[in-house]
């Protein structure tokens, strides 16, 4: 799709129908469905929403605060914890940022270990993502399960290389803490050998299951039109069928290198958000193969990256890459001291939530659960 | 409970052993009690912030908590006894807590997982995060870590089963829902001006004992 005129969007007001009873449910902020502490304040009509107010901020952690009181290097690990299935990537998009800001380079090797690690990343996300999907529409456990094996031995290919399962805390300004360990590589091979397996399984299990089809074909549909004003991006921005990947377009890192495709649903509903997903992964296995095959020797640092006394000259800078759940990016200014003068994240999570409304509207109240769930959201990255 | 049931009344373990070998099984009504409630702990599904996606991966196939007697997370917390708080708790939800804690039925337990849980951890610096959740309700198990490991919960769940095996049923030490004087509902905290009201809970978080100068010998000397 081509660039779309900016429109003001506001959301169809839909009246109560029925006896004029209106019904005002607070979903969370403890609900088994809310991915964590998340309030929706529904308005239904009978078993019709419509109203819907996403409440925000029960787990507000003051990140850029904290972030611009410390010095560039002690944000880092505060980056693991914003979406905190995927701390590398995160890791990455701050790097970017202080990297353009510094004018690092980044040495070729390093560049490679960036994409196997956020490829893999890329892969348990979805992964998970498509298994809370299926715990939220009643499938309890089963493909949950299958998404968090695969999912522990990406872990464990994670805690070799950083010392950490979740939280690893492994970029660098100028490339990446420490070398590969000794035969970390012939690791990550045999274990993406595997995931096509796991994929096919995944897909055996769910892609033409009725109940699947039933409950998420046509449900949550979310227009290419209202997606691009809504700034939405990631997989959402894909299943509604806007071409839009930043490793495409902006090829930031090396991803110019790799042959890959971008897959596009076309209704945008929840069926296509899951299909978006599969399909990704897909082409996640094909970069890891590209990678591993290609990475070369060499270092891994840039030697004018420095730990002490890092003070990037006075600018600014926004770093962002294809973050597994969206456009995720860093927006710095420097002050020409060892802190930041402004830190501020562009979450794709709370970005994607805000047209969370839309697509629930005129749906029904059991929909809102599975249409949130599609979304892919992480709690950490939404309140900051 | 009739007074003398339970207390004091532990059966010798070798004579035990040795009743046993002569098919007799023999226990007490407090080893047969705290048998059956430790290993039917039932948590509740409450995330908060990083942790919880930990406390997930060890019910997940590779931890399996379910061999513990501990499979079922209910969502609601009128059907759960364990409250594990995996995570950051902000200001804002802090009055939650307390509000699902109070609702969930005696015997209850908490296990705080992780820094944030304990202290603030990372985020201790922010205005919003309250710095440890035992302010405000009891916690039987603190596990440090950030997140900490799923091997770690599953020894914090240890620890706890190993703490309602030892309880006795009678006396001073009983648990709190055999004491019909105990309190298990706690003020819930409402916000204020600046902070929340009441800052702490005195019940659980009582003041620091004041040190006491110069009135010991040994001490000053
Ligand atoms: S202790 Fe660490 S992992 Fe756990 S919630 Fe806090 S920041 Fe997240």
């Amino acid at each position: 799709m081509t660039a779309t005129a900016f429109k003001s969007y506001r959301p169809p007001i839909i009246e109560a129908d029925g006896d004029g009873e209106v019904l005002e449910v607070a979903m969370g902020p403890h609900h088994p469905s809310t991915h964590g502490v998340f309030r929706m304040d529904v308005a239904l009509d009978g078993e019709r929403v419509i109203r819907l107010k996403p409440v925000f901020g029960y787990l507000h952690r003051n990140h850029e605060k904290i972030a611009e009181k410390g010095s560039y290097l002690a944000s880092m690990p505060y980056t693991d914890r914003l979406d905190y299935f995927c701390s590398l990537t995160n890791n990455w998009a701050y790097a970017l940022a202080v990297e353009k800001l510094a004018g690092l380079e980044v040495p070729e090797r390093a560049e490679y270990i960036r994409v196997i690690t956020a490829e893999l990343t890329r892969i348990q996300n979805h992964a998970s993502a498509i298994g809370f999907l299926m715990q939220e529409m009643g499938a309890s456990g089963t493909p949950l399960m299958y998404a968090f094996r695969e999912r522990e031995k990406i872990l464990d290919l994670f805690e070799e290389l950083t010392g950490s399962r979740m939280m690893c805390n492994y970029m660098r300004f100028g490339g990446c803490r420490s070398e590969l360990p000794t035969g970390w590589l012939e690791k990550v091979k045999v274990i993406v050998a595997g995931f096509p397996a796991f994929i096919d399984e995944i897909e055996a299990l769910l892609t033409s299951n009725e109940i699947l089809m039933a409950r998420a074909q046509g449900v949550g549909v979310l227009t290419p039109e209202l997606a691009v004003n809504a700034g939405i991006t990631g997989p959402m921005l894909r299943a509604a069928g806007v071409n839009y990947d930043i490793r495409k377009v902006d090829h930031y890192g090396i991803y110019d290198r790799f042959t890959f495709r971008v897959p596009l649903g076309d209704h945008g509903d929840i069926y296509d958000r899951y299909m978006i997903r599969v399909l990704e992964m897909r082409e996640s296995i094909g970069i890891l193969e590209q990678a591993i095959r290609d990475i070369p020797a060499g270092p891994i640092m840039d030697p004018k990256s420095k730990i002490r006394g890092f003070r990037p000259k006075v600018g600014e800078a926004y770093g962002r890459i294809e973050a597994p759940k969206g456009e995720l990016g860093f927006y710095l200014i420097s002050d020409g001291t060892s802190n930041p003068y402004r830190y501020r994240v562009r979450p794709p999570s709370l970005i994607n939530l805000t047209v969370l409304e839309d697509m629930c509207l005129g749906q029904n109240v059991a929909d809102v659960v599975l249409i949130f769930g599609s979304v892919d959201i992480v709690l950490g990255e939404v309140d900051r | 409970m009739g007074s003398g049931i339970g207390a004091a009344m532990a059966v010798k373990p070798d004579l035990k052993i040795e009743l046993g070998k002569q098919g007799v099984f023999v226990t007490t009504i407090s080893d047969l009690y705290n048998w059956g409630r430790k290993n039917s702990v039932w948590p509740m599904q409450f995330g908060l912030a990083c942790c919880a996606i930990e406390m997930i991966a060890t019910t997940m196939a590779r931890y399996d908590l379910a061999r513990f007697g501990a499979e079922v997370f209910r969502p609601s917390p009128r059907q759960a006894d364990l409250m594990i708080i995996s995570g950051t708790v902000t200001k804002k939800m802090a009055p939650q807590v307390v509000r699902l804690y109070n609702q969930m039925a005696e015997p209850k337990y908490v296990i705080a997982m992780g820094a944030c849980a304990i202290s603030g951890g990372p985020f201790k610096q922010g205005y919003n995060v309250l710095k440890g959740i035992d302010r405000y309700i009891p916690v039987d198990v603190h596990i440090p870590g950030c997140p900490p490991r799923p091997e770690a919960l599953i020894h914090a769940f240890m620890t706890l089963q190993a703490k309602i095996d030892e309880q006795p049923l009678t006396g001073s030490e009983r648990p709190r829902h055999l004491d019909a004087e105990a309190q298990g509902e706690f003020p819930i905290p409402v916000q204020g001006a600046h902070d929340l009201e009441p800052p702490v809970n005195r019940l659980v978080w009582p003041l620091p004992a004041p040190a006491v100068i110069g009135t010991d010998a040994e001490n000053c000397g």
